[in-house]
């Protein structure tokens, strides 16, 4: 590159004893300099279109991918009555509002162990967040659905207990110990609740949607949100109370007080208390033992037919048993629940979707064929300026053939040139977006992975200017050199 | 040695023209003088192989160049004949120094930076070897095309007019380099003129009449 800019000596020094495509590309890329207006018009115009192209490309490929990953082989969601998508949407990537609760009492069955169809399901209460990062009640299974381990501190145990993901770790600068207030909703700042969330735990990243989720027990959203409503209705059954009443599901604060900080701490707690099994945070995590936590969670949860919860993500022992595939029409012809199947609501979604990013990648087509069109443009009415200098070039033993091939070098190097200055455009702007992104859809975003597709629109690319430089290409060629010479 | 026999061309649905006989030896200059519209230009580009006559033939050396392909000739005249023009035409994206190394490559031979810088030099340019040939004044134009067909040391040097753009002083000076630098290579010289000018400065000249 920088011999180009040692002017003469550049040229002047290739060792070779004829014209090379090196020393043509050379030439192309002054005669490009040449005219910096005509060149910048055109490389604008081709970063527009490939630009967009790639934007799009990329766009449609993360998104999928991040929709795929957090199917994780979610074979049905049960919920609330409402909207299927928004039931999808709000459960499985926690993008909008729950479409309700559904009474323990009837949706017990599917948190069921034993259930014959159902080989994970994992209950959800969803509703408040803290700092846009959402707060979800669930048990042990969610881990597993995830594929999920943790990287310091312990799982949520007791009441008011949080394992956080790494997304929301890193975000807010949340660390082992750290105490926090929820907020009611998805939106910061509206009605704080009284009750302080501890930090026990934060899970490595997966690249799935619990790297950006809070994990509690299901009861601690119970008691942040029965705790809020007993200031009207005293009668309620409050925090400590309620545990009471079933002492299997959770121990007192007090008998579990510094705990999670350390797990020796909990070893020890457990050989001290020791009443119960759930109380104490899991010393070993390895995927039977959690298993197992997390049945006995849905077994204590099935018990408390008082209560709601928001959703239960559900996977089945075998997706070819015909009673597992009519499960979902059951639950939505014969019960107040909603059933629906990630993949069919998800590929519904990606179709209306992708109708909106294909008439938008028609658009950058057009625009590339613009652009394509302005390279011709202006190498066409650069031959009109430029054909005594091509006369002279054959005067010096160019042939039509070495003419040809600079103009076809200079429609090339317009296009490769446009397509890597849209590429950098493109995975700048999916850089910008990529924070938004991540805090409005909860998608991690990677703005410097390169496409297949993308290496297929260069080809595109360099197809356009090709065809762009094809008949002033031609016309080169076929300069007369005589009659021009004569003219001037 | 640059010979001619029979030569005839015709534009399209024009009288042809037919020119008389040349013959040059090597390393000797000849002026052609003629009016407008007799035929000079076509005379010229039919001697440099940019026309092919109807019939007849030009011999340069040993090679018939008629008799070659249309790449061979190419070639040919971009290593054995140079050839100057009323006005100059230069690559513009090019320095003078890099329009005279792309003759070199053209022609298919080795860029030899000392020759061309020396042949600037010869020609009063050599301050002018990295400059844009759009900056050069009318008369270092035309000096920088005959330094440009020198630089592959041609057999032979064919000028069209080249002085009808200068004034006295700069067609003296461009005269005396031509023959001068045409000298120094041993190659024959041709001018194609109708400047009364140049008549008293050449001993051997041919007369072309319409």
């Amino acid at each position: 590159m920088a011999k180009w800019l040692n002017g003469f000596y550049a040229t002047a020094i290739q060792p070779s004893n004829h014209l090379t495509i090196m020393n043509l590309l050379k030439l192309s890329w002054k005669n490009l300099l040449h005219k910096p207006l005509n060149m910048a018009l055109s490389l604008v115009l081709f970063a527009l279109g490939v630009g967009l192209i790639s934007l799009l490309l990329n766009l449609n490929h993360q998104l999928e991918e991040n929709f795929n990953k957090n199917l994780a082989g979610i074979d049905l969601v049960v919920g609330a009555k409402g909207s299927p998508l928004q039931l999808i949407l709000c459960s499985m990537y926690h993008v909008d509002n729950p479409t309700g609760n559904i009474p323990l009492e009837k949706s017990r069955a599917f948190l069921n162990p034993k259930h014959p169809l159902i080989k994970l399901a994992v209950p959800l209460s969803l509703g408040d967040s803290y700092h846009n990062y959402r707060i979800a009640g669930t048990t042990y299974d969610i881990l597993e659905l995830y594929q999920a381990t943790l990287a310091e501190g312990n799982l949520w145990t007791n009441d008011m207990e949080v394992t956080i993901g790494a997304v929301v770790a890193e975000a807010l600068h949340l660390h082992i110990g750290d105490t926090f207030k929820s907020s009611h909703g998805l939106v910061e700042g509206i009605e704080e609740h009284e009750h302080d969330f501890k930090v026990v735990g934060i899970l490595k990243p997966t690249g799935s949607v619990i790297d950006q989720l809070i994990l509690t027990t299901t009861e601690s959203i119970w008691e942040s949100h029965e705790h809020q409503s007993s200031v009207s209705s005293p009668q309620s059954t409050v925090g400590g109370g309620e545990r009471s009443e079933n002492p299997e599901l959770a121990s007192g604060p007090q008998s579990t007080a510094g705990g999670g900080e350390d797990s020796t701490a909990i070893v020890d707690e457990h050989d001290h208390a020791g009443h119960t099994h759930t109380t104490t945070p899991p010393t070993s995590y390895d995927s039977l033992t959690l298993r197992k936590l997390g049945e006995e969670q849905r077994l204590s949860l099935m018990e408390r037919t008082d209560k709601d919860i928001t959703s239960i993500l559900i996977k089945y022992r075998s997706r070819t048993n015909i009673q597992s595939l009519n499960m979902g029409r059951n639950i939505n012809e014969y019960t107040d629940l909603q059933a629906a199947n990630p993949p069919i609501e998800i590929a519904r979604l990606q179709t209306n979707l992708g109708v909106g990013a294909d008439a938008l990648k028609m658009l950058a087509w057009v625009i590339v064929i613009v652009s394509g069109l302005s390279i011709f443009i202006s190498l066409y009415s650069s031959l009109k300026e430029r054909k005594y200098e091509l006369a002279v070039m054959r005067v010096m033993g160019g042939s039509p053939g070495t003419l040809f091939q600079l103009i076809i070098l200079e429609g090339l190097l317009l296009a490769g040139l446009g397509y890597l200055l849209g590429i950098v455009f493109s995975h700048l702007g999916l850089a910008f977006l990529a924070n938004f992104m991540e805090d409005s859809f909860r998608y991690s975003f990677s703005a410097w992975r390169f496409l297949k597709a993308e290496f297929w629109l260069l080809a595109g690319a360099l197809a356009v200017g090709f065809v762009a430089a094809l008949l002033p290409a031609l016309q080169a060629g076929r300069t007369d050199i005589s009659e021009t010479l004569a003219e001037g | 040695m640059l010979l001619t026999r029979q030569l005839k061309y015709s534009y399209d649905g024009q009288r042809s023209l037919r020119f008389p006989d040349i013959q040059c030896g090597t390393g000797e200059h000849w002026l052609l003088l003629g009016q407008s519209g007799c035929g000079k230009t076509t005379l010229l580009h039919l001697l440099g192989g940019l026309l092919t006559p109807q019939q007849g033939e030009v011999v340069l050396g040993e090679t018939n160049i008629n008799s070659l392909s249309a790449s061979q000739l190419d070639k040919f005249r971009g290593k054995k004949i140079g050839i100057i023009f009323q006005n100059p035409h230069f690559v513009r994206a090019l320095t003078v120094g890099e329009n005279m190394a792309l003759a070199q490559q053209l022609a298919g031979i080795p860029v030899d930076k000392n020759r061309i810088a020396h042949l600037l030099e010869r020609l009063g340019l050599g301050h002018k070897i990295n400059v844009k040939t759009n900056s050069l004044s009318q008369g270092e134009r035309q000096r920088a095309a005959i330094a440009r067909a020198l630089v592959n040391r041609p057999e032979v040097i064919l000028a069209d007019e080249p002085t009808s753009a200068l004034d006295d002083t700069n067609t003296a000076e461009v005269v005396r380099l031509l023959e001068e630098t045409a000298s120094e290579v041993n190659a024959t010289l041709l001018v194609v003129t109708h400047d009364g000018r140049l008549k008293e400065k050449f001993k051997n000249q041919i007369r072309l009449d319409g």
